[in-house]
């Protein structure tokens, strides 16, 4: 990956292969402003015909400088800024960041805000994979199926709402625990959410899953083998189509995960259509998470004992969470002031952006618009 | 003056079309009814797709501008006329400008020879048929012109995709065209015709629409023709040329303003003309339905009375919504308007009961109910299909649609040979 500033003629990308005419190449710019880069990504094509010889990710149209920010405020100042990176996930970044500096102060959330924050993130993942699922049909050309989904993301997003007045930036979870206790009745709307999703997932399944065109459009597409996956840094969904057992919440189980029964879906080809299924049987785990969570949600504080001006001793910590798009890690250094002196955020989606050489290569150009789609990516967060 | 009149009195009892009968007069006429109705169906099937498609996708559509937005394509229509007419600043200049007008005049000019009733058309050619696809496909000239003078990557890849797909699905579509014209070499006197009009009188003739004719060979040619006219029209799920996650817009990305509406124009036209080719060619054309199964004097009475049944109904539709419009002053102008619309097809509808017009009116109301099925399947494959790839859609039409449109034109071509030497010898 270069900087936006780069030129063109620094390009330098092998071949894989000779081309049987020597024709010229056709060197395309897809991107910062294209309807289907997911935001501000701008990917440098070189083509043969419709066929993909190699690609260049440029990135950095949209970095706001959060881990730089994070520098400059106290460590609960900050919290809001993380949603601020994968907005459609803005309940795990907080999830991650709050779990993070709880190690750092050496606290850790009462049992009732772990089970809360267990059913708001699981929820957030429904509301991503939803969005991802909507947009990434969208750019294979099934226009329908992102109306279906953004319809069930509004009932995520209402409960959402009611719990903390915020829709998509949420900043729903605090350092120890919770700000707010749940409203009367938010467990009555969880299971109304899951008893009206639960049939929803067949029907997005029901447009999909066995359509002659989607499997056409998706099977063998952007292939990765787990070796490139694991050597790429790659996790999540994409990780574990490509057979590799790995989720952050059974490998290092965090907030209370733990006490719940689930299971980690995984695929065998690591194709797109994997992918596909991989996050789909998710959607179904995180109801089945939620379900037990909500049944089990015992009483108690929601906040433990926290200073009211935090300065943590000074060393340093690192806390990874499995966000929705795969690992997310915060690396925090403390010199013992009420700041951090150094934030660093692993996003899973510019880690997962890597892959997209590597996967691309020696397909077609439509299908880099589908790899794209796949990989899930948000630019909030590769940029930062 | 005299003359003149009786110039274009002398067509009225005529039997033939205008262009048949050579009378200038009426065949102007008939060219601007037909333009003018065409602009009314393009105009009418932008608000319809939109509806239509919302619906299909749990949301409302336009709801703004007029009641139901009605009042919408009117609405684009000003915004694409009053807009820039943008050129690229290293585009070529003359191709770039005349290119959407080659696509506009392709996708018009087929309508010559497409027949609305025995004698509703412009003219009658004798290579019908031939004529039709020969100048709908001039309209990919227009397109890879577009693209070229463009300048631009994507316009470029899109006109490519456009040739080589157009080029490609004609084959297929040929193939399955030969087989329905086999079939009007069975009439009773034995001769075949190309003529648009001759072949459905053929199927009058062999009191059979040629869909059903021989089945299944009749429902297979024609399914590779509704495969084939979708890609030939650049429609989902064959949009490729167009494909917006991957091409922008595809070969018409740099146009604006009007030249674009033209494309639109031309986009919708040909959809509503390879439709017609295919009512013509096997769903009967004007013909009613279930000719042979409801035959009669009184039925034909009883099928007469479907065109204003139809206009009534669409105006009881706006009475009920403008019955259900909210109670509130700033609804009212609204609810007049959709009243007002409803009366306005409930006087259409009342007028098409007259005797007169009855008769000279259910062929063509026939014909236009059969091609809005097909724009109603267009927007319902745009509602449910993904895109297909480049070499997917290649492969489908050289390796799939080309054999079996072979198959199917040497197995039709068999069992007619069979019919007229052995079993009605």
């Amino acid at each position: 990956m270069t900087d936006a500033n780069s030129s063109l003629s620094n390009l330098d990308l092998e071949t894989p292969e000779k081309p049987f005419l020597d024709a010229n190449e056709l060197v395309i710019n897809m991107g910062p402003q294209h309807p289907a880069t997911h935001g501000v990504l701008r990917v440098i094509l070189r083509l043969d015909g419709e066929k993909v010889l190699g690609l260049e990710c440029v990135i950095g149209y949209l970095h706001r400088g959060v881990e730089k920010i994070g520098e400059h405020r106290t460590y609960t100042m900050f919290n809001p800024y993380v949603d601020r990176m994968d907005y459609v996930a803005a309940v795990s970044n907080g999830l991650g960041y709050c779990e993070t500096v709880e190690k750092l102060l050496n606290v850790e959330a009462p049992p009732r805000a772990q089970h809360v924050r267990v059913i708001l993130t699981e929820l957030n993942r429904i509301a991503s994979h939803q969005l991802w699922l909507g947009t990434h049909a969208l750019d294979i050309g099934a226009i329908t199926p992102l109306f279906y989904t953004f319809r069930d993301r509004e009932e995520i997003l209402k409960i959402y709402e009611k719990y903390c007045g915020a829709r998509l930036t949420t900043h729903a979870f605090r350092i120890g625990g919770l700000q707010y206790e749940t409203y009367a009745g938010f467990e009555k709307d969880v299971k109304n959410f899951l008893n009206f999703f639960r049939p929803k997932i067949d029907e997005y399944e029901e447009l999909l899953t066995t359509n002659r065109i989607w499997l056409e459009r998706t099977k063998n597409i952007g292939r990765i083998s787990a070796a490139d996956c694991i050597a790429l840094g790659v996790t999540g969904p994409v990780l574990r189509a490509s057979g590799v057992k790995w989720d952050l919440r059974k490998a290092q189980p965090y907030a209370n995960y733990k006490n719940f029964d689930f299971d980690i879906p995984t695929g065998l080809n690591g194709d797109t259509y994997d992918r596909y299924l991989v996050r789909m049987a998710e959607m179904r785990q995180s109801v089945r998470i939620i379900e037990q969570a909500v049944d089990a949600l015992p009483e108690g504080p929601i906040i433990a004992k926290v200073p009211k001006v935090m300065k943590p001793a000074a060393g340093e910590v690192y806390h990874s969470i499995e966000a929705p798009k795969g690992e997310l890690g915060y690396f925090i250094v403390s010199d013992g002031s009420t700041q951090p002196y150094r934030v660093r955020v692993r996003p899973p989606s510019f880690v997962n952006l890597q892959a997209l050489d590597v996967m691309c290569r020696g397909q077609l150009m439509a299908d880099v618009i589908a790899v794209i789609g796949t990989l899930d990516i948000v630019l909030g967060e590769v940029d930062r | 003056m005299g003359q003149f009149i009786q110039y274009i009195e002398s067509y009225l009892g005529s039997d033939q079309t205008p262009g048949g009968a050579g009378n200038m007069f009426w065949a102007l006429v008939y060219i601007m009814l037909v333009f003018v109705g065409l602009s009314v169906a393009v105009i009418a099937m932008n608000w319809l797709e939109r509806k239509i498609l919302a619906h299909m996708q749990v949301r409302l559509g336009p709801m703004r501008v007029g009641p139901h937005g009605l009042l919408q394509p009117i609405a684009d229509a000003i915004k694409l006329l009053l807009k820039e007419d943008i050129m690229p600043a290293e585009a070529d200049g003359f191709i770039f400008w005349t290119a959407p007008f080659i696509v506009v005049l392709a996708a018009f000019t087929v309508f010559v020879v497409v027949p609305f009733g025995p004698t509703h058309a412009i003219t009658d050619m004798n290579i019908g048929i031939l004529f039709m696809l020969g100048v709908s496909s001039l309209s990919v000239l227009g397109i890879v012109m577009a693209g070229w003078a463009s300048n631009s990557h994507y316009p470029l890849i899109g006109a490519l995709r456009s040739s080589a797909q157009m080029v490609s699905y004609e084959v297929a579509m040929g193939l399955a065209v030969v087989s329905a014209i086999l079939m009007t070499s069975l009439n009773p006197e034995g001769t075949g015709t190309l003529s648009m009009i001759g072949i459905v009188q053929a199927q009058l003739a062999q009191g059979e629409w040629f869909i059903f004719k021989f089945f299944p060979l009749g429902l297979i040619a024609f399914f590779i023709f509704a495969v084939a006219m979708v890609a030939e029209t650049n429609r989902a799920p064959f949009d490729l040329a167009e494909a917006e996650s991957e091409l922008t817009a595809g070969f018409h990305t740099e146009y604006s303003g009007f030249r674009w509406s033209l494309f639109f124009l031309a986009e919708y036209s040909a959809m509503i003309a390879v439709s017609s080719i295919a009512v013509t060619l096997w769903l009967g054309g004007w013909l009613r339905p279930f000719p042979n199964l409801l035959s009669g004097a009184t039925w034909d009475q009883v099928f007469s009375f479907f065109p204003g049944a139809t206009f009534l109904f669409f105006a009881a539709m706006c009475f009920f919504n403008a019955a259900r419009m909210p109670k509130h002053p700033l609804f009212r102008i609204q609810t007049i308007g959709l009243a007002g619309f409803g009366a306005a097809l409930g006087l259409i509808g009342l007028a098409l009961f007259i005797p007169v017009v009855r008769v000279r009116i259910q062929d063509i109301f026939w014909f236009a109910a059969k091609v809005a099925c097909f724009m109603y399947l267009y927007i319902w494959y745009r509602g449910t299909f993904p895109r297909y790839r480049f070499d997917q859609l290649m492969r489908m039409g050289w390796k799939v649609l080309l054999p079996m449109g072979l198959g199917v034109l040497i197995l039709t071509a068999s069992v007619a040979l069979l019919q007229q030497k052995i079993w009605h010898p």
